[in-house]
């Protein structure tokens, strides 16, 4: 809402600065978004008759006038090269010294030869919004009415001298979306009474001949309709003053008639609509549903078709008008109109809204009405346009009216108990001071004795219709920032973590350890990036949630597994150079379920590709299968579990050569894999990657953060090595198996510290050596027994699998 | 004779001794001449042969030597260690303006270290952390926090819907009502809710998927003060002691009275900037009292229990901390970006 501050100042006298102004209004729950100073660069503007406009000599499109100003401005030559100049008009001069917006300063000019002395201007030179300077004026001069007084200041006379504020208006305060209601509002600031427009239709008053009914036939969406008729209108430009205060408000002026609807509508906040009563059918006003597809041309002259749910004005014959939203073409007041009707009406805010949607047709009135509107103002709107159009159109005002009222405004009144007031809000406001605030903005107080009031709800705010409501309205008008800082008394919750949110706080640590950087990526994906990644069609992970109404096909699905976001990661960053990559991301993933909402399942996933650089000192390290593999390892070890890597050869997204699935306690919690050629091939990455995906729930699960101490061995270990030969198709986890069994008790732990093919290592052939701790917590082992067990580990190798010793 | 067998050995002794260059020919020399087969040694072995009435004499000058040996060798032992450890000093040079070993660690996102910090403000004040799904029902996301049926936010325009009664969640405050409706009738109920939210709109300052924290207290006592209260212990602790907030009316349908909160602007500190647009202030998160009607559809008595409730966007507070202008980064994961959070 942008609301003028010349017009606000008819309603409520206040003396304070806007920007004072401003920050009071914000901080009581109305917002300016922006002050605007329309006239801000604007100086030494006049009104000047052009007395003389002949061609200019030199040029086609130029006029040479002759412009009176003042006593000390007579006859100027000025060049105009708009094509509407015409003598006898009263324009604005721009005389020389006078600055203009876009810091243009008038000289006297030499223009194609001759001497300029100014500048007669445009709306568009004057600053104005193209959209809101009247159609013929739009591409040439502004033209005043003859009655403009000669050499007078035009900058009082446009209404630049102005103060706009632009209000962003909460959904609950669309009572301010009327200019008498935020004088409300500012009178309650000021600590002033505010004022209603005063006018009188006395004298305007006819006995007229022009009859007019109204039907109601569906009082559930309309609840009051008044109609006004309004003769002997002489259709013509509405005069400047208001003509100006409709652009400051941001509408355009059309003529009176129009003109006056849109003034009423921004002053008292009822939309009203005029239609041209010689083109009713049958001098009758119907309110009614539409038939299914009836079809209706609107204002715009656009044709709609309409459903049995939207609400029509109609006469006897057809639709003239979609209630609320948009007047029909059929009956528009145009320039040969002499009578007409002022529709003032409540209709039902949320049919209003919705036919508004359904027709993607908003407007100022549907805007009003779909917040709700003052009911008992409805037929002071119908006076005050009829009295403004008497006044401005040379109308006559028919005594008889219509006001068909089926369902009555039913006041409001509120029990308000100081002691909730204050312990709501943390004050210790006494029940006087509560009343004063509440008066100020109107509101009837009744308080006898006692912290119970009665407060009784003016008809405009709708929004008042509970005690906390107005426990609201006392915290803002008291000022929500002198109420003392208080920190919550009572007791504490327990704070601690839970298991999944331990695990979470884990893993991260683990990966940023590790050298790798977190990623987001968006929770939905193209369906596509299952064919990329060669999902099989029949593969659980193709059952998503569908988005109904996504962006774009991007994000249509919501995704049931994070390999597609890392791929996205990987193929950016690839393509801006970083070739090295370690990423993770902690996330969801979204999975049709049995009851009303799907399955979400945390998990981690993580990719690696390229190298990790270990500086000028040291090899870097590739970021391998082998690299993942051992970081999922620690994160096990961490979280108190161990996982199991079972060989897979069946998933077609990983190598089926390089592709494992991670089991904890016998159950698959994810995927461990390098991708697969194709599917390198199908998003166009030149080089290998790993990837890892699990559930995060199921690792939560066997999370067992307890850590217990291990007594440290006191009696000394002794090591021995082992070096073996093996085929290649022998895996280390055979070779592990045995020497777990064999080495039982006294082998504490060993490790892998070399595996080698090549040269003196037979073709088809592998050697590993392993280093054997052998350890008893209760004695010092004897070189003999602690022979005898690897001599045990080592026949077995032979014996199982074919071992050679090296 | 023996004397002048023992003056000869001391001038040998202090010649040879003195022309060491080596830790190692000083050790020959302590031998030569002083160990058991040493000359000193030898000397002495000879004293029977000398007269009773010399002998005293003579061992006198004896001791004397081997004292004087004995001194000028540690003499020589100090100088000559010196020398070789400033050798050894001098070989083990390195160039230390070299860097250091790259030590490769990794890093969290942003948007998690603000969440992660979020957290730990309010783990200190008493809360924990409650989650809820990300996909919502109509009833959580809207109708139980008194939204009513016609809002704009329950609009196809605004948010993504899976059927009519599900959506991707519009805020974390759905999450409210669930914690709400396990805990009614007991108090107190102290959380924050992080998580990410989905709005449909995509556009330089719009992120259909972005990230938010809910923060709910209820208990027996709770002012708009205490409110007001705790969110100045939060933005300090978030923006710096320096920070103020305050608070301007504003309307959410799950709250009344409802604040919108600004921060003293962290670019001016309240002198008026680009960032806040000249006012001094930076908008941060919308809060207020939790609706009577909110607490009375999750199983309380308003009569018995008030709470507060507050909302706040993390890219929003990411962004002023970190001075990010641009709030597609977030989600773009360009590694150059990424890293530099440490």
């Amino acid at each position: 809402m942008r609301v003028s501050l010349n017009w606000l100042k008819e309603y409520v006298t206040f003396d304070m600065d806007p920007q004072i102004l401003a920050e009071k209004l914000t901080m009581s729950g109305i917002a300016v978004e922006a002050i605007e100073y329309p006239g801000k660069e604007i100086k030494g503007i006049y009104v000047g008759e052009v007395i003389e406009v002949i061609p200019h000599p030199n040029a086609d499109k130029l006029s040479l006038c002759k412009v009176n100003v003042n006593e000390a401005n007579q006859n100027l030559p000025i060049i105009c090269g708009a094509p509407n100049v015409k003598k006898g008009q009263r324009v604005v001069v721009a005389l020389p010294g006078a600055t203009l917006p876009g810091d243009v300063k008038i000289k006297k000019a030499k223009i194609r030869g001759i001497e300029s002395f100014g500048m007669i201007c445009s709306g568009q030179e004057l600053g104005m919004e193209e959209d809101l300077i009247p159609e013929e004026q739009r591409h040439g001069i502004i033209v005043l009415n003859d009655d403009a007084p000669l050499g007078a200041d035009a900058k009082q006379l446009l209404g630049l001298e102005d103060v706009i504020f632009v209000l962003e208006l909460t959904p609950n305060r669309s009572d301010c979306l009327s200019i008498v209601n935020v004088a409300k509002e500012i009178a309650a600031l000021a600590g002033v009474k505010s004022r209603f427009p005063q006018f009188s239709l006395d004298e305007y008053l006819i006995d007229g001949d022009h009859q007019i009914s109204v039907e109601i036939n569906d009082t559930d969406l309309c609840e009051r309709y008044v109609a006004r008729v309004v003769s002997g209108i002489e259709i013509k430009d509405s005069p400047l003053w208001m003509q100006k205060r409709l652009q400051a408000a941001g509408m355009r002026p059309i003529n009176n008639v129009v003109d006056v609807t849109n003034y009423v509508m921004l002053e008292m906040g009822q939309p009203l609509h005029a239609f041209d009563y010689d083109l009713l059918e049958g001098k009758k006003i119907i309110v009614r549903r539409a038939q299914e597809n009836e079809e209706i041309i609107t204002l715009d002259k656009k044709e709609r078709q309409l459903n049995s749910e939207q609400l029509v004005i109609a006469d006897t014959k057809r639709a003239i008008a979609i209630a609320g939203v948009m007047g029909g073409y059929n009956t528009e007041v145009e320039n040969n109109t002499t009578t007409v009707i002022i529709e003032s009406a409540y209709f039902n805010p949320t049919s209003v809204r919705k036919t508004s949607l359904e027709l993607n047709l908003r407007s100022e009135a549907s805007l009003r009405f779909e917040k709700g509107i003052d009911k008992n103002r409805v037929n002071l709107a119908a006076d005050r346009a009829a009295y403004l159009l008497a006044l401005l159109a040379g109308g006559k005002i028919e005594k008889g009216y219509v006001d068909n009222y089926p369902v009555k405004y039913n006041p409001i009144a509120i029990e308000l108990r100081c002691r909730i007031v204050n312990s709501t809000i943390g004050l210790n406001l006494t029940a006087d001071e509560i009343k004063k605030l509440l008066e100020s903005i109107e509101l009837t107080v009744e308080h006898k004795a006692g912290e119970v009031m009665t407060v009784f709800i003016p008809s405009h705010r709708l929004d008042l219709t509970k005690e906390i409501d107005l426990i609201e309205e006392i915290a803002r008008l008291h000022g929500y920032n002198k109420i003392p800082n208080t920190l919550p008394r009572g007791s504490n919750n327990n704070v601690s973590r839970t298991k999944e949110q331990l695990v979470e706080k884990n893993v991260r640590a683990i990966m940023v350890a590790s050298g790798f950087s977190e990623v987001i990526t968006y929770s939905f994906l193209n369906v596509n990036h299952f064919d990329k990644l060669s999902i099989p069609k029949e593969n659980t992970l193709r059952e998503v949630v569908r988005i109904a109404n996504p962006l774009s096909e991007d994000g249509a699905v919501m995704r049931t597994t994070m390999i597609p976001g890392l791929m996205d990661v990987m193929i950016k960053n690839i393509n801006r150079k970083i070739t090295s990559i370690s990423i993770y991301e902690l996330g969801k993933t979204y999975h049709p379920g049995e009851g009303v909402l799907p399955k979400e399942i945390n998990r981690l996933a993580l990719l690696v590709t390229g190298s990790q650089r270990k500086g000028w000192a040291w090899q870097n390290v590739d970021m391998d299968f082998y690299f993942a593999k051992g970081l999922l390892e620690e994160l096990a070890l961490r979280m108190g579990i161990s996982f199991r890597f079972c060989p897979t050869t069946d998933n077609s997204t990983f190598h089926p050569g390089r592709q494992t699935q991670i089991l904890l306690n016998n159950a698959v919690i994810g995927v461990l894999g390098e991708l697969s050629p194709q599917i390198l091939e199908n998003y166009g990455v030149q080089q290998a990657a790993c990837i890892a995906e699990l559930d995060l729930d199921k690792v939560a699960g066997g999370y067992s953060p307890i850590i217990s101490y291990q007594e440290i061995p006191r009696y000394p270990s002794i090591q021995r090595d082992l070096a073996i030969l093996v085929k290649e198709e022998v895996n280390a986890s055979q070779i592990e198996k045995i020497i777990d069994d064999k080495g039982k008790p006294l082998l504490n732990y060993y490790y892998l510290f070399d595996l080698y093919k090549g040269k003196q290592v037979p073709e088809g052939y592998k050697s590993l050596a392993f280093s054997l701790i052998y350890q008893s917590k209760d004695r010092t082992l004897t070189d003999e027994e602690v022979n005898d067990v690897h001599r045990i580990i080592q026949e077995g190798l032979i014996t199982e699998i074919g071992a050679r010793l090296r | 004779m023996i004397l002048d067998k023992l003056e000869s050995i001391k001038f040998q002794a202090e010649k040879d001794i003195e022309e060491t260059k080596e830790l190692s020919e000083l050790e020959k020399l302590k031998v030569k001449y002083l160990g058991k087969k040493g000359e000193l040694t030898q000397v002495l072995r000879g004293m029977g042969q000398i007269s009773l009435e010399e002998r005293p004499a003579v061992g006198k000058i004896a001791n004397e030597v081997r004292d004087y040996i004995t001194e000028i060798i540690d003499k020589q032992y100090e100088i000559l260690k010196l020398s070789e450890r400033s050798m050894q000093i001098k070989k083990e040079y390195i160039d230390v303006t070299l860097p250091g070993y790259k030590v490769n660690l990794g890093t969290i996102h942003p948007l998690n270290l603000i969440l992660d910090e979020i957290k730990d403000i309010f783990r200190g004040l008493g809360y924990s952390v409650a989650e809820g799904p990300e996909i919502e029902s109509d009833y959580y996301n809207f109708e139980a926090l008194n939204f009513p049926k016609g809002h704009p936010a329950r609009d196809m325009q605004d948010s993504f819907f899976i059927t009519p009664e599900v959506l991707l969640r519009t805020h974390t405050s759905p999450v409210q009502v669930r914690v709400m409706e396990k805990t009614a009738p007991n108090i107190p109920v102290r959380i924050i809710a992080p998580g990410k939210v989905y709005r449909r709109d995509d556009d330089a300052t719009h992120s259909p998927m972005f990230h938010q924290v809910e923060g709910l207290l209820i208990d027996e006592e709770v002012t708009l003060g205490d409110l007001k209260g705790t969110l100045l212990v939060f933005a300090k602790a978030m923006f710096g002691e320096t920070v103020d907030i305050r608070m301007r009316p504003s309307f959410f349908p799950f709250t009344e009275p409802s604040a919108e909160v600004d921060i003293s602007c962290v670019m001016c500190g309240g002198a008026g900037c680009r960032v806040c647009s000249g006012s001094g202030w930076l908008e941060i998160l919308g809060s207020g009292m939790v609706h009577p009607r909110v607490l009375e559809m999750s199983g309380y008595d308003p009569e018995q229990v008030k709470g507060f409730a507050f909302g706040m966007g993390v890219e929003r507070i990411a962004m002023l901390k970190y001075g990010i202008n641009d709030l597609r980064l977030f989600f773009d994961n360009d590694l150059r970006f990424l890293k530099q959070f440490k």
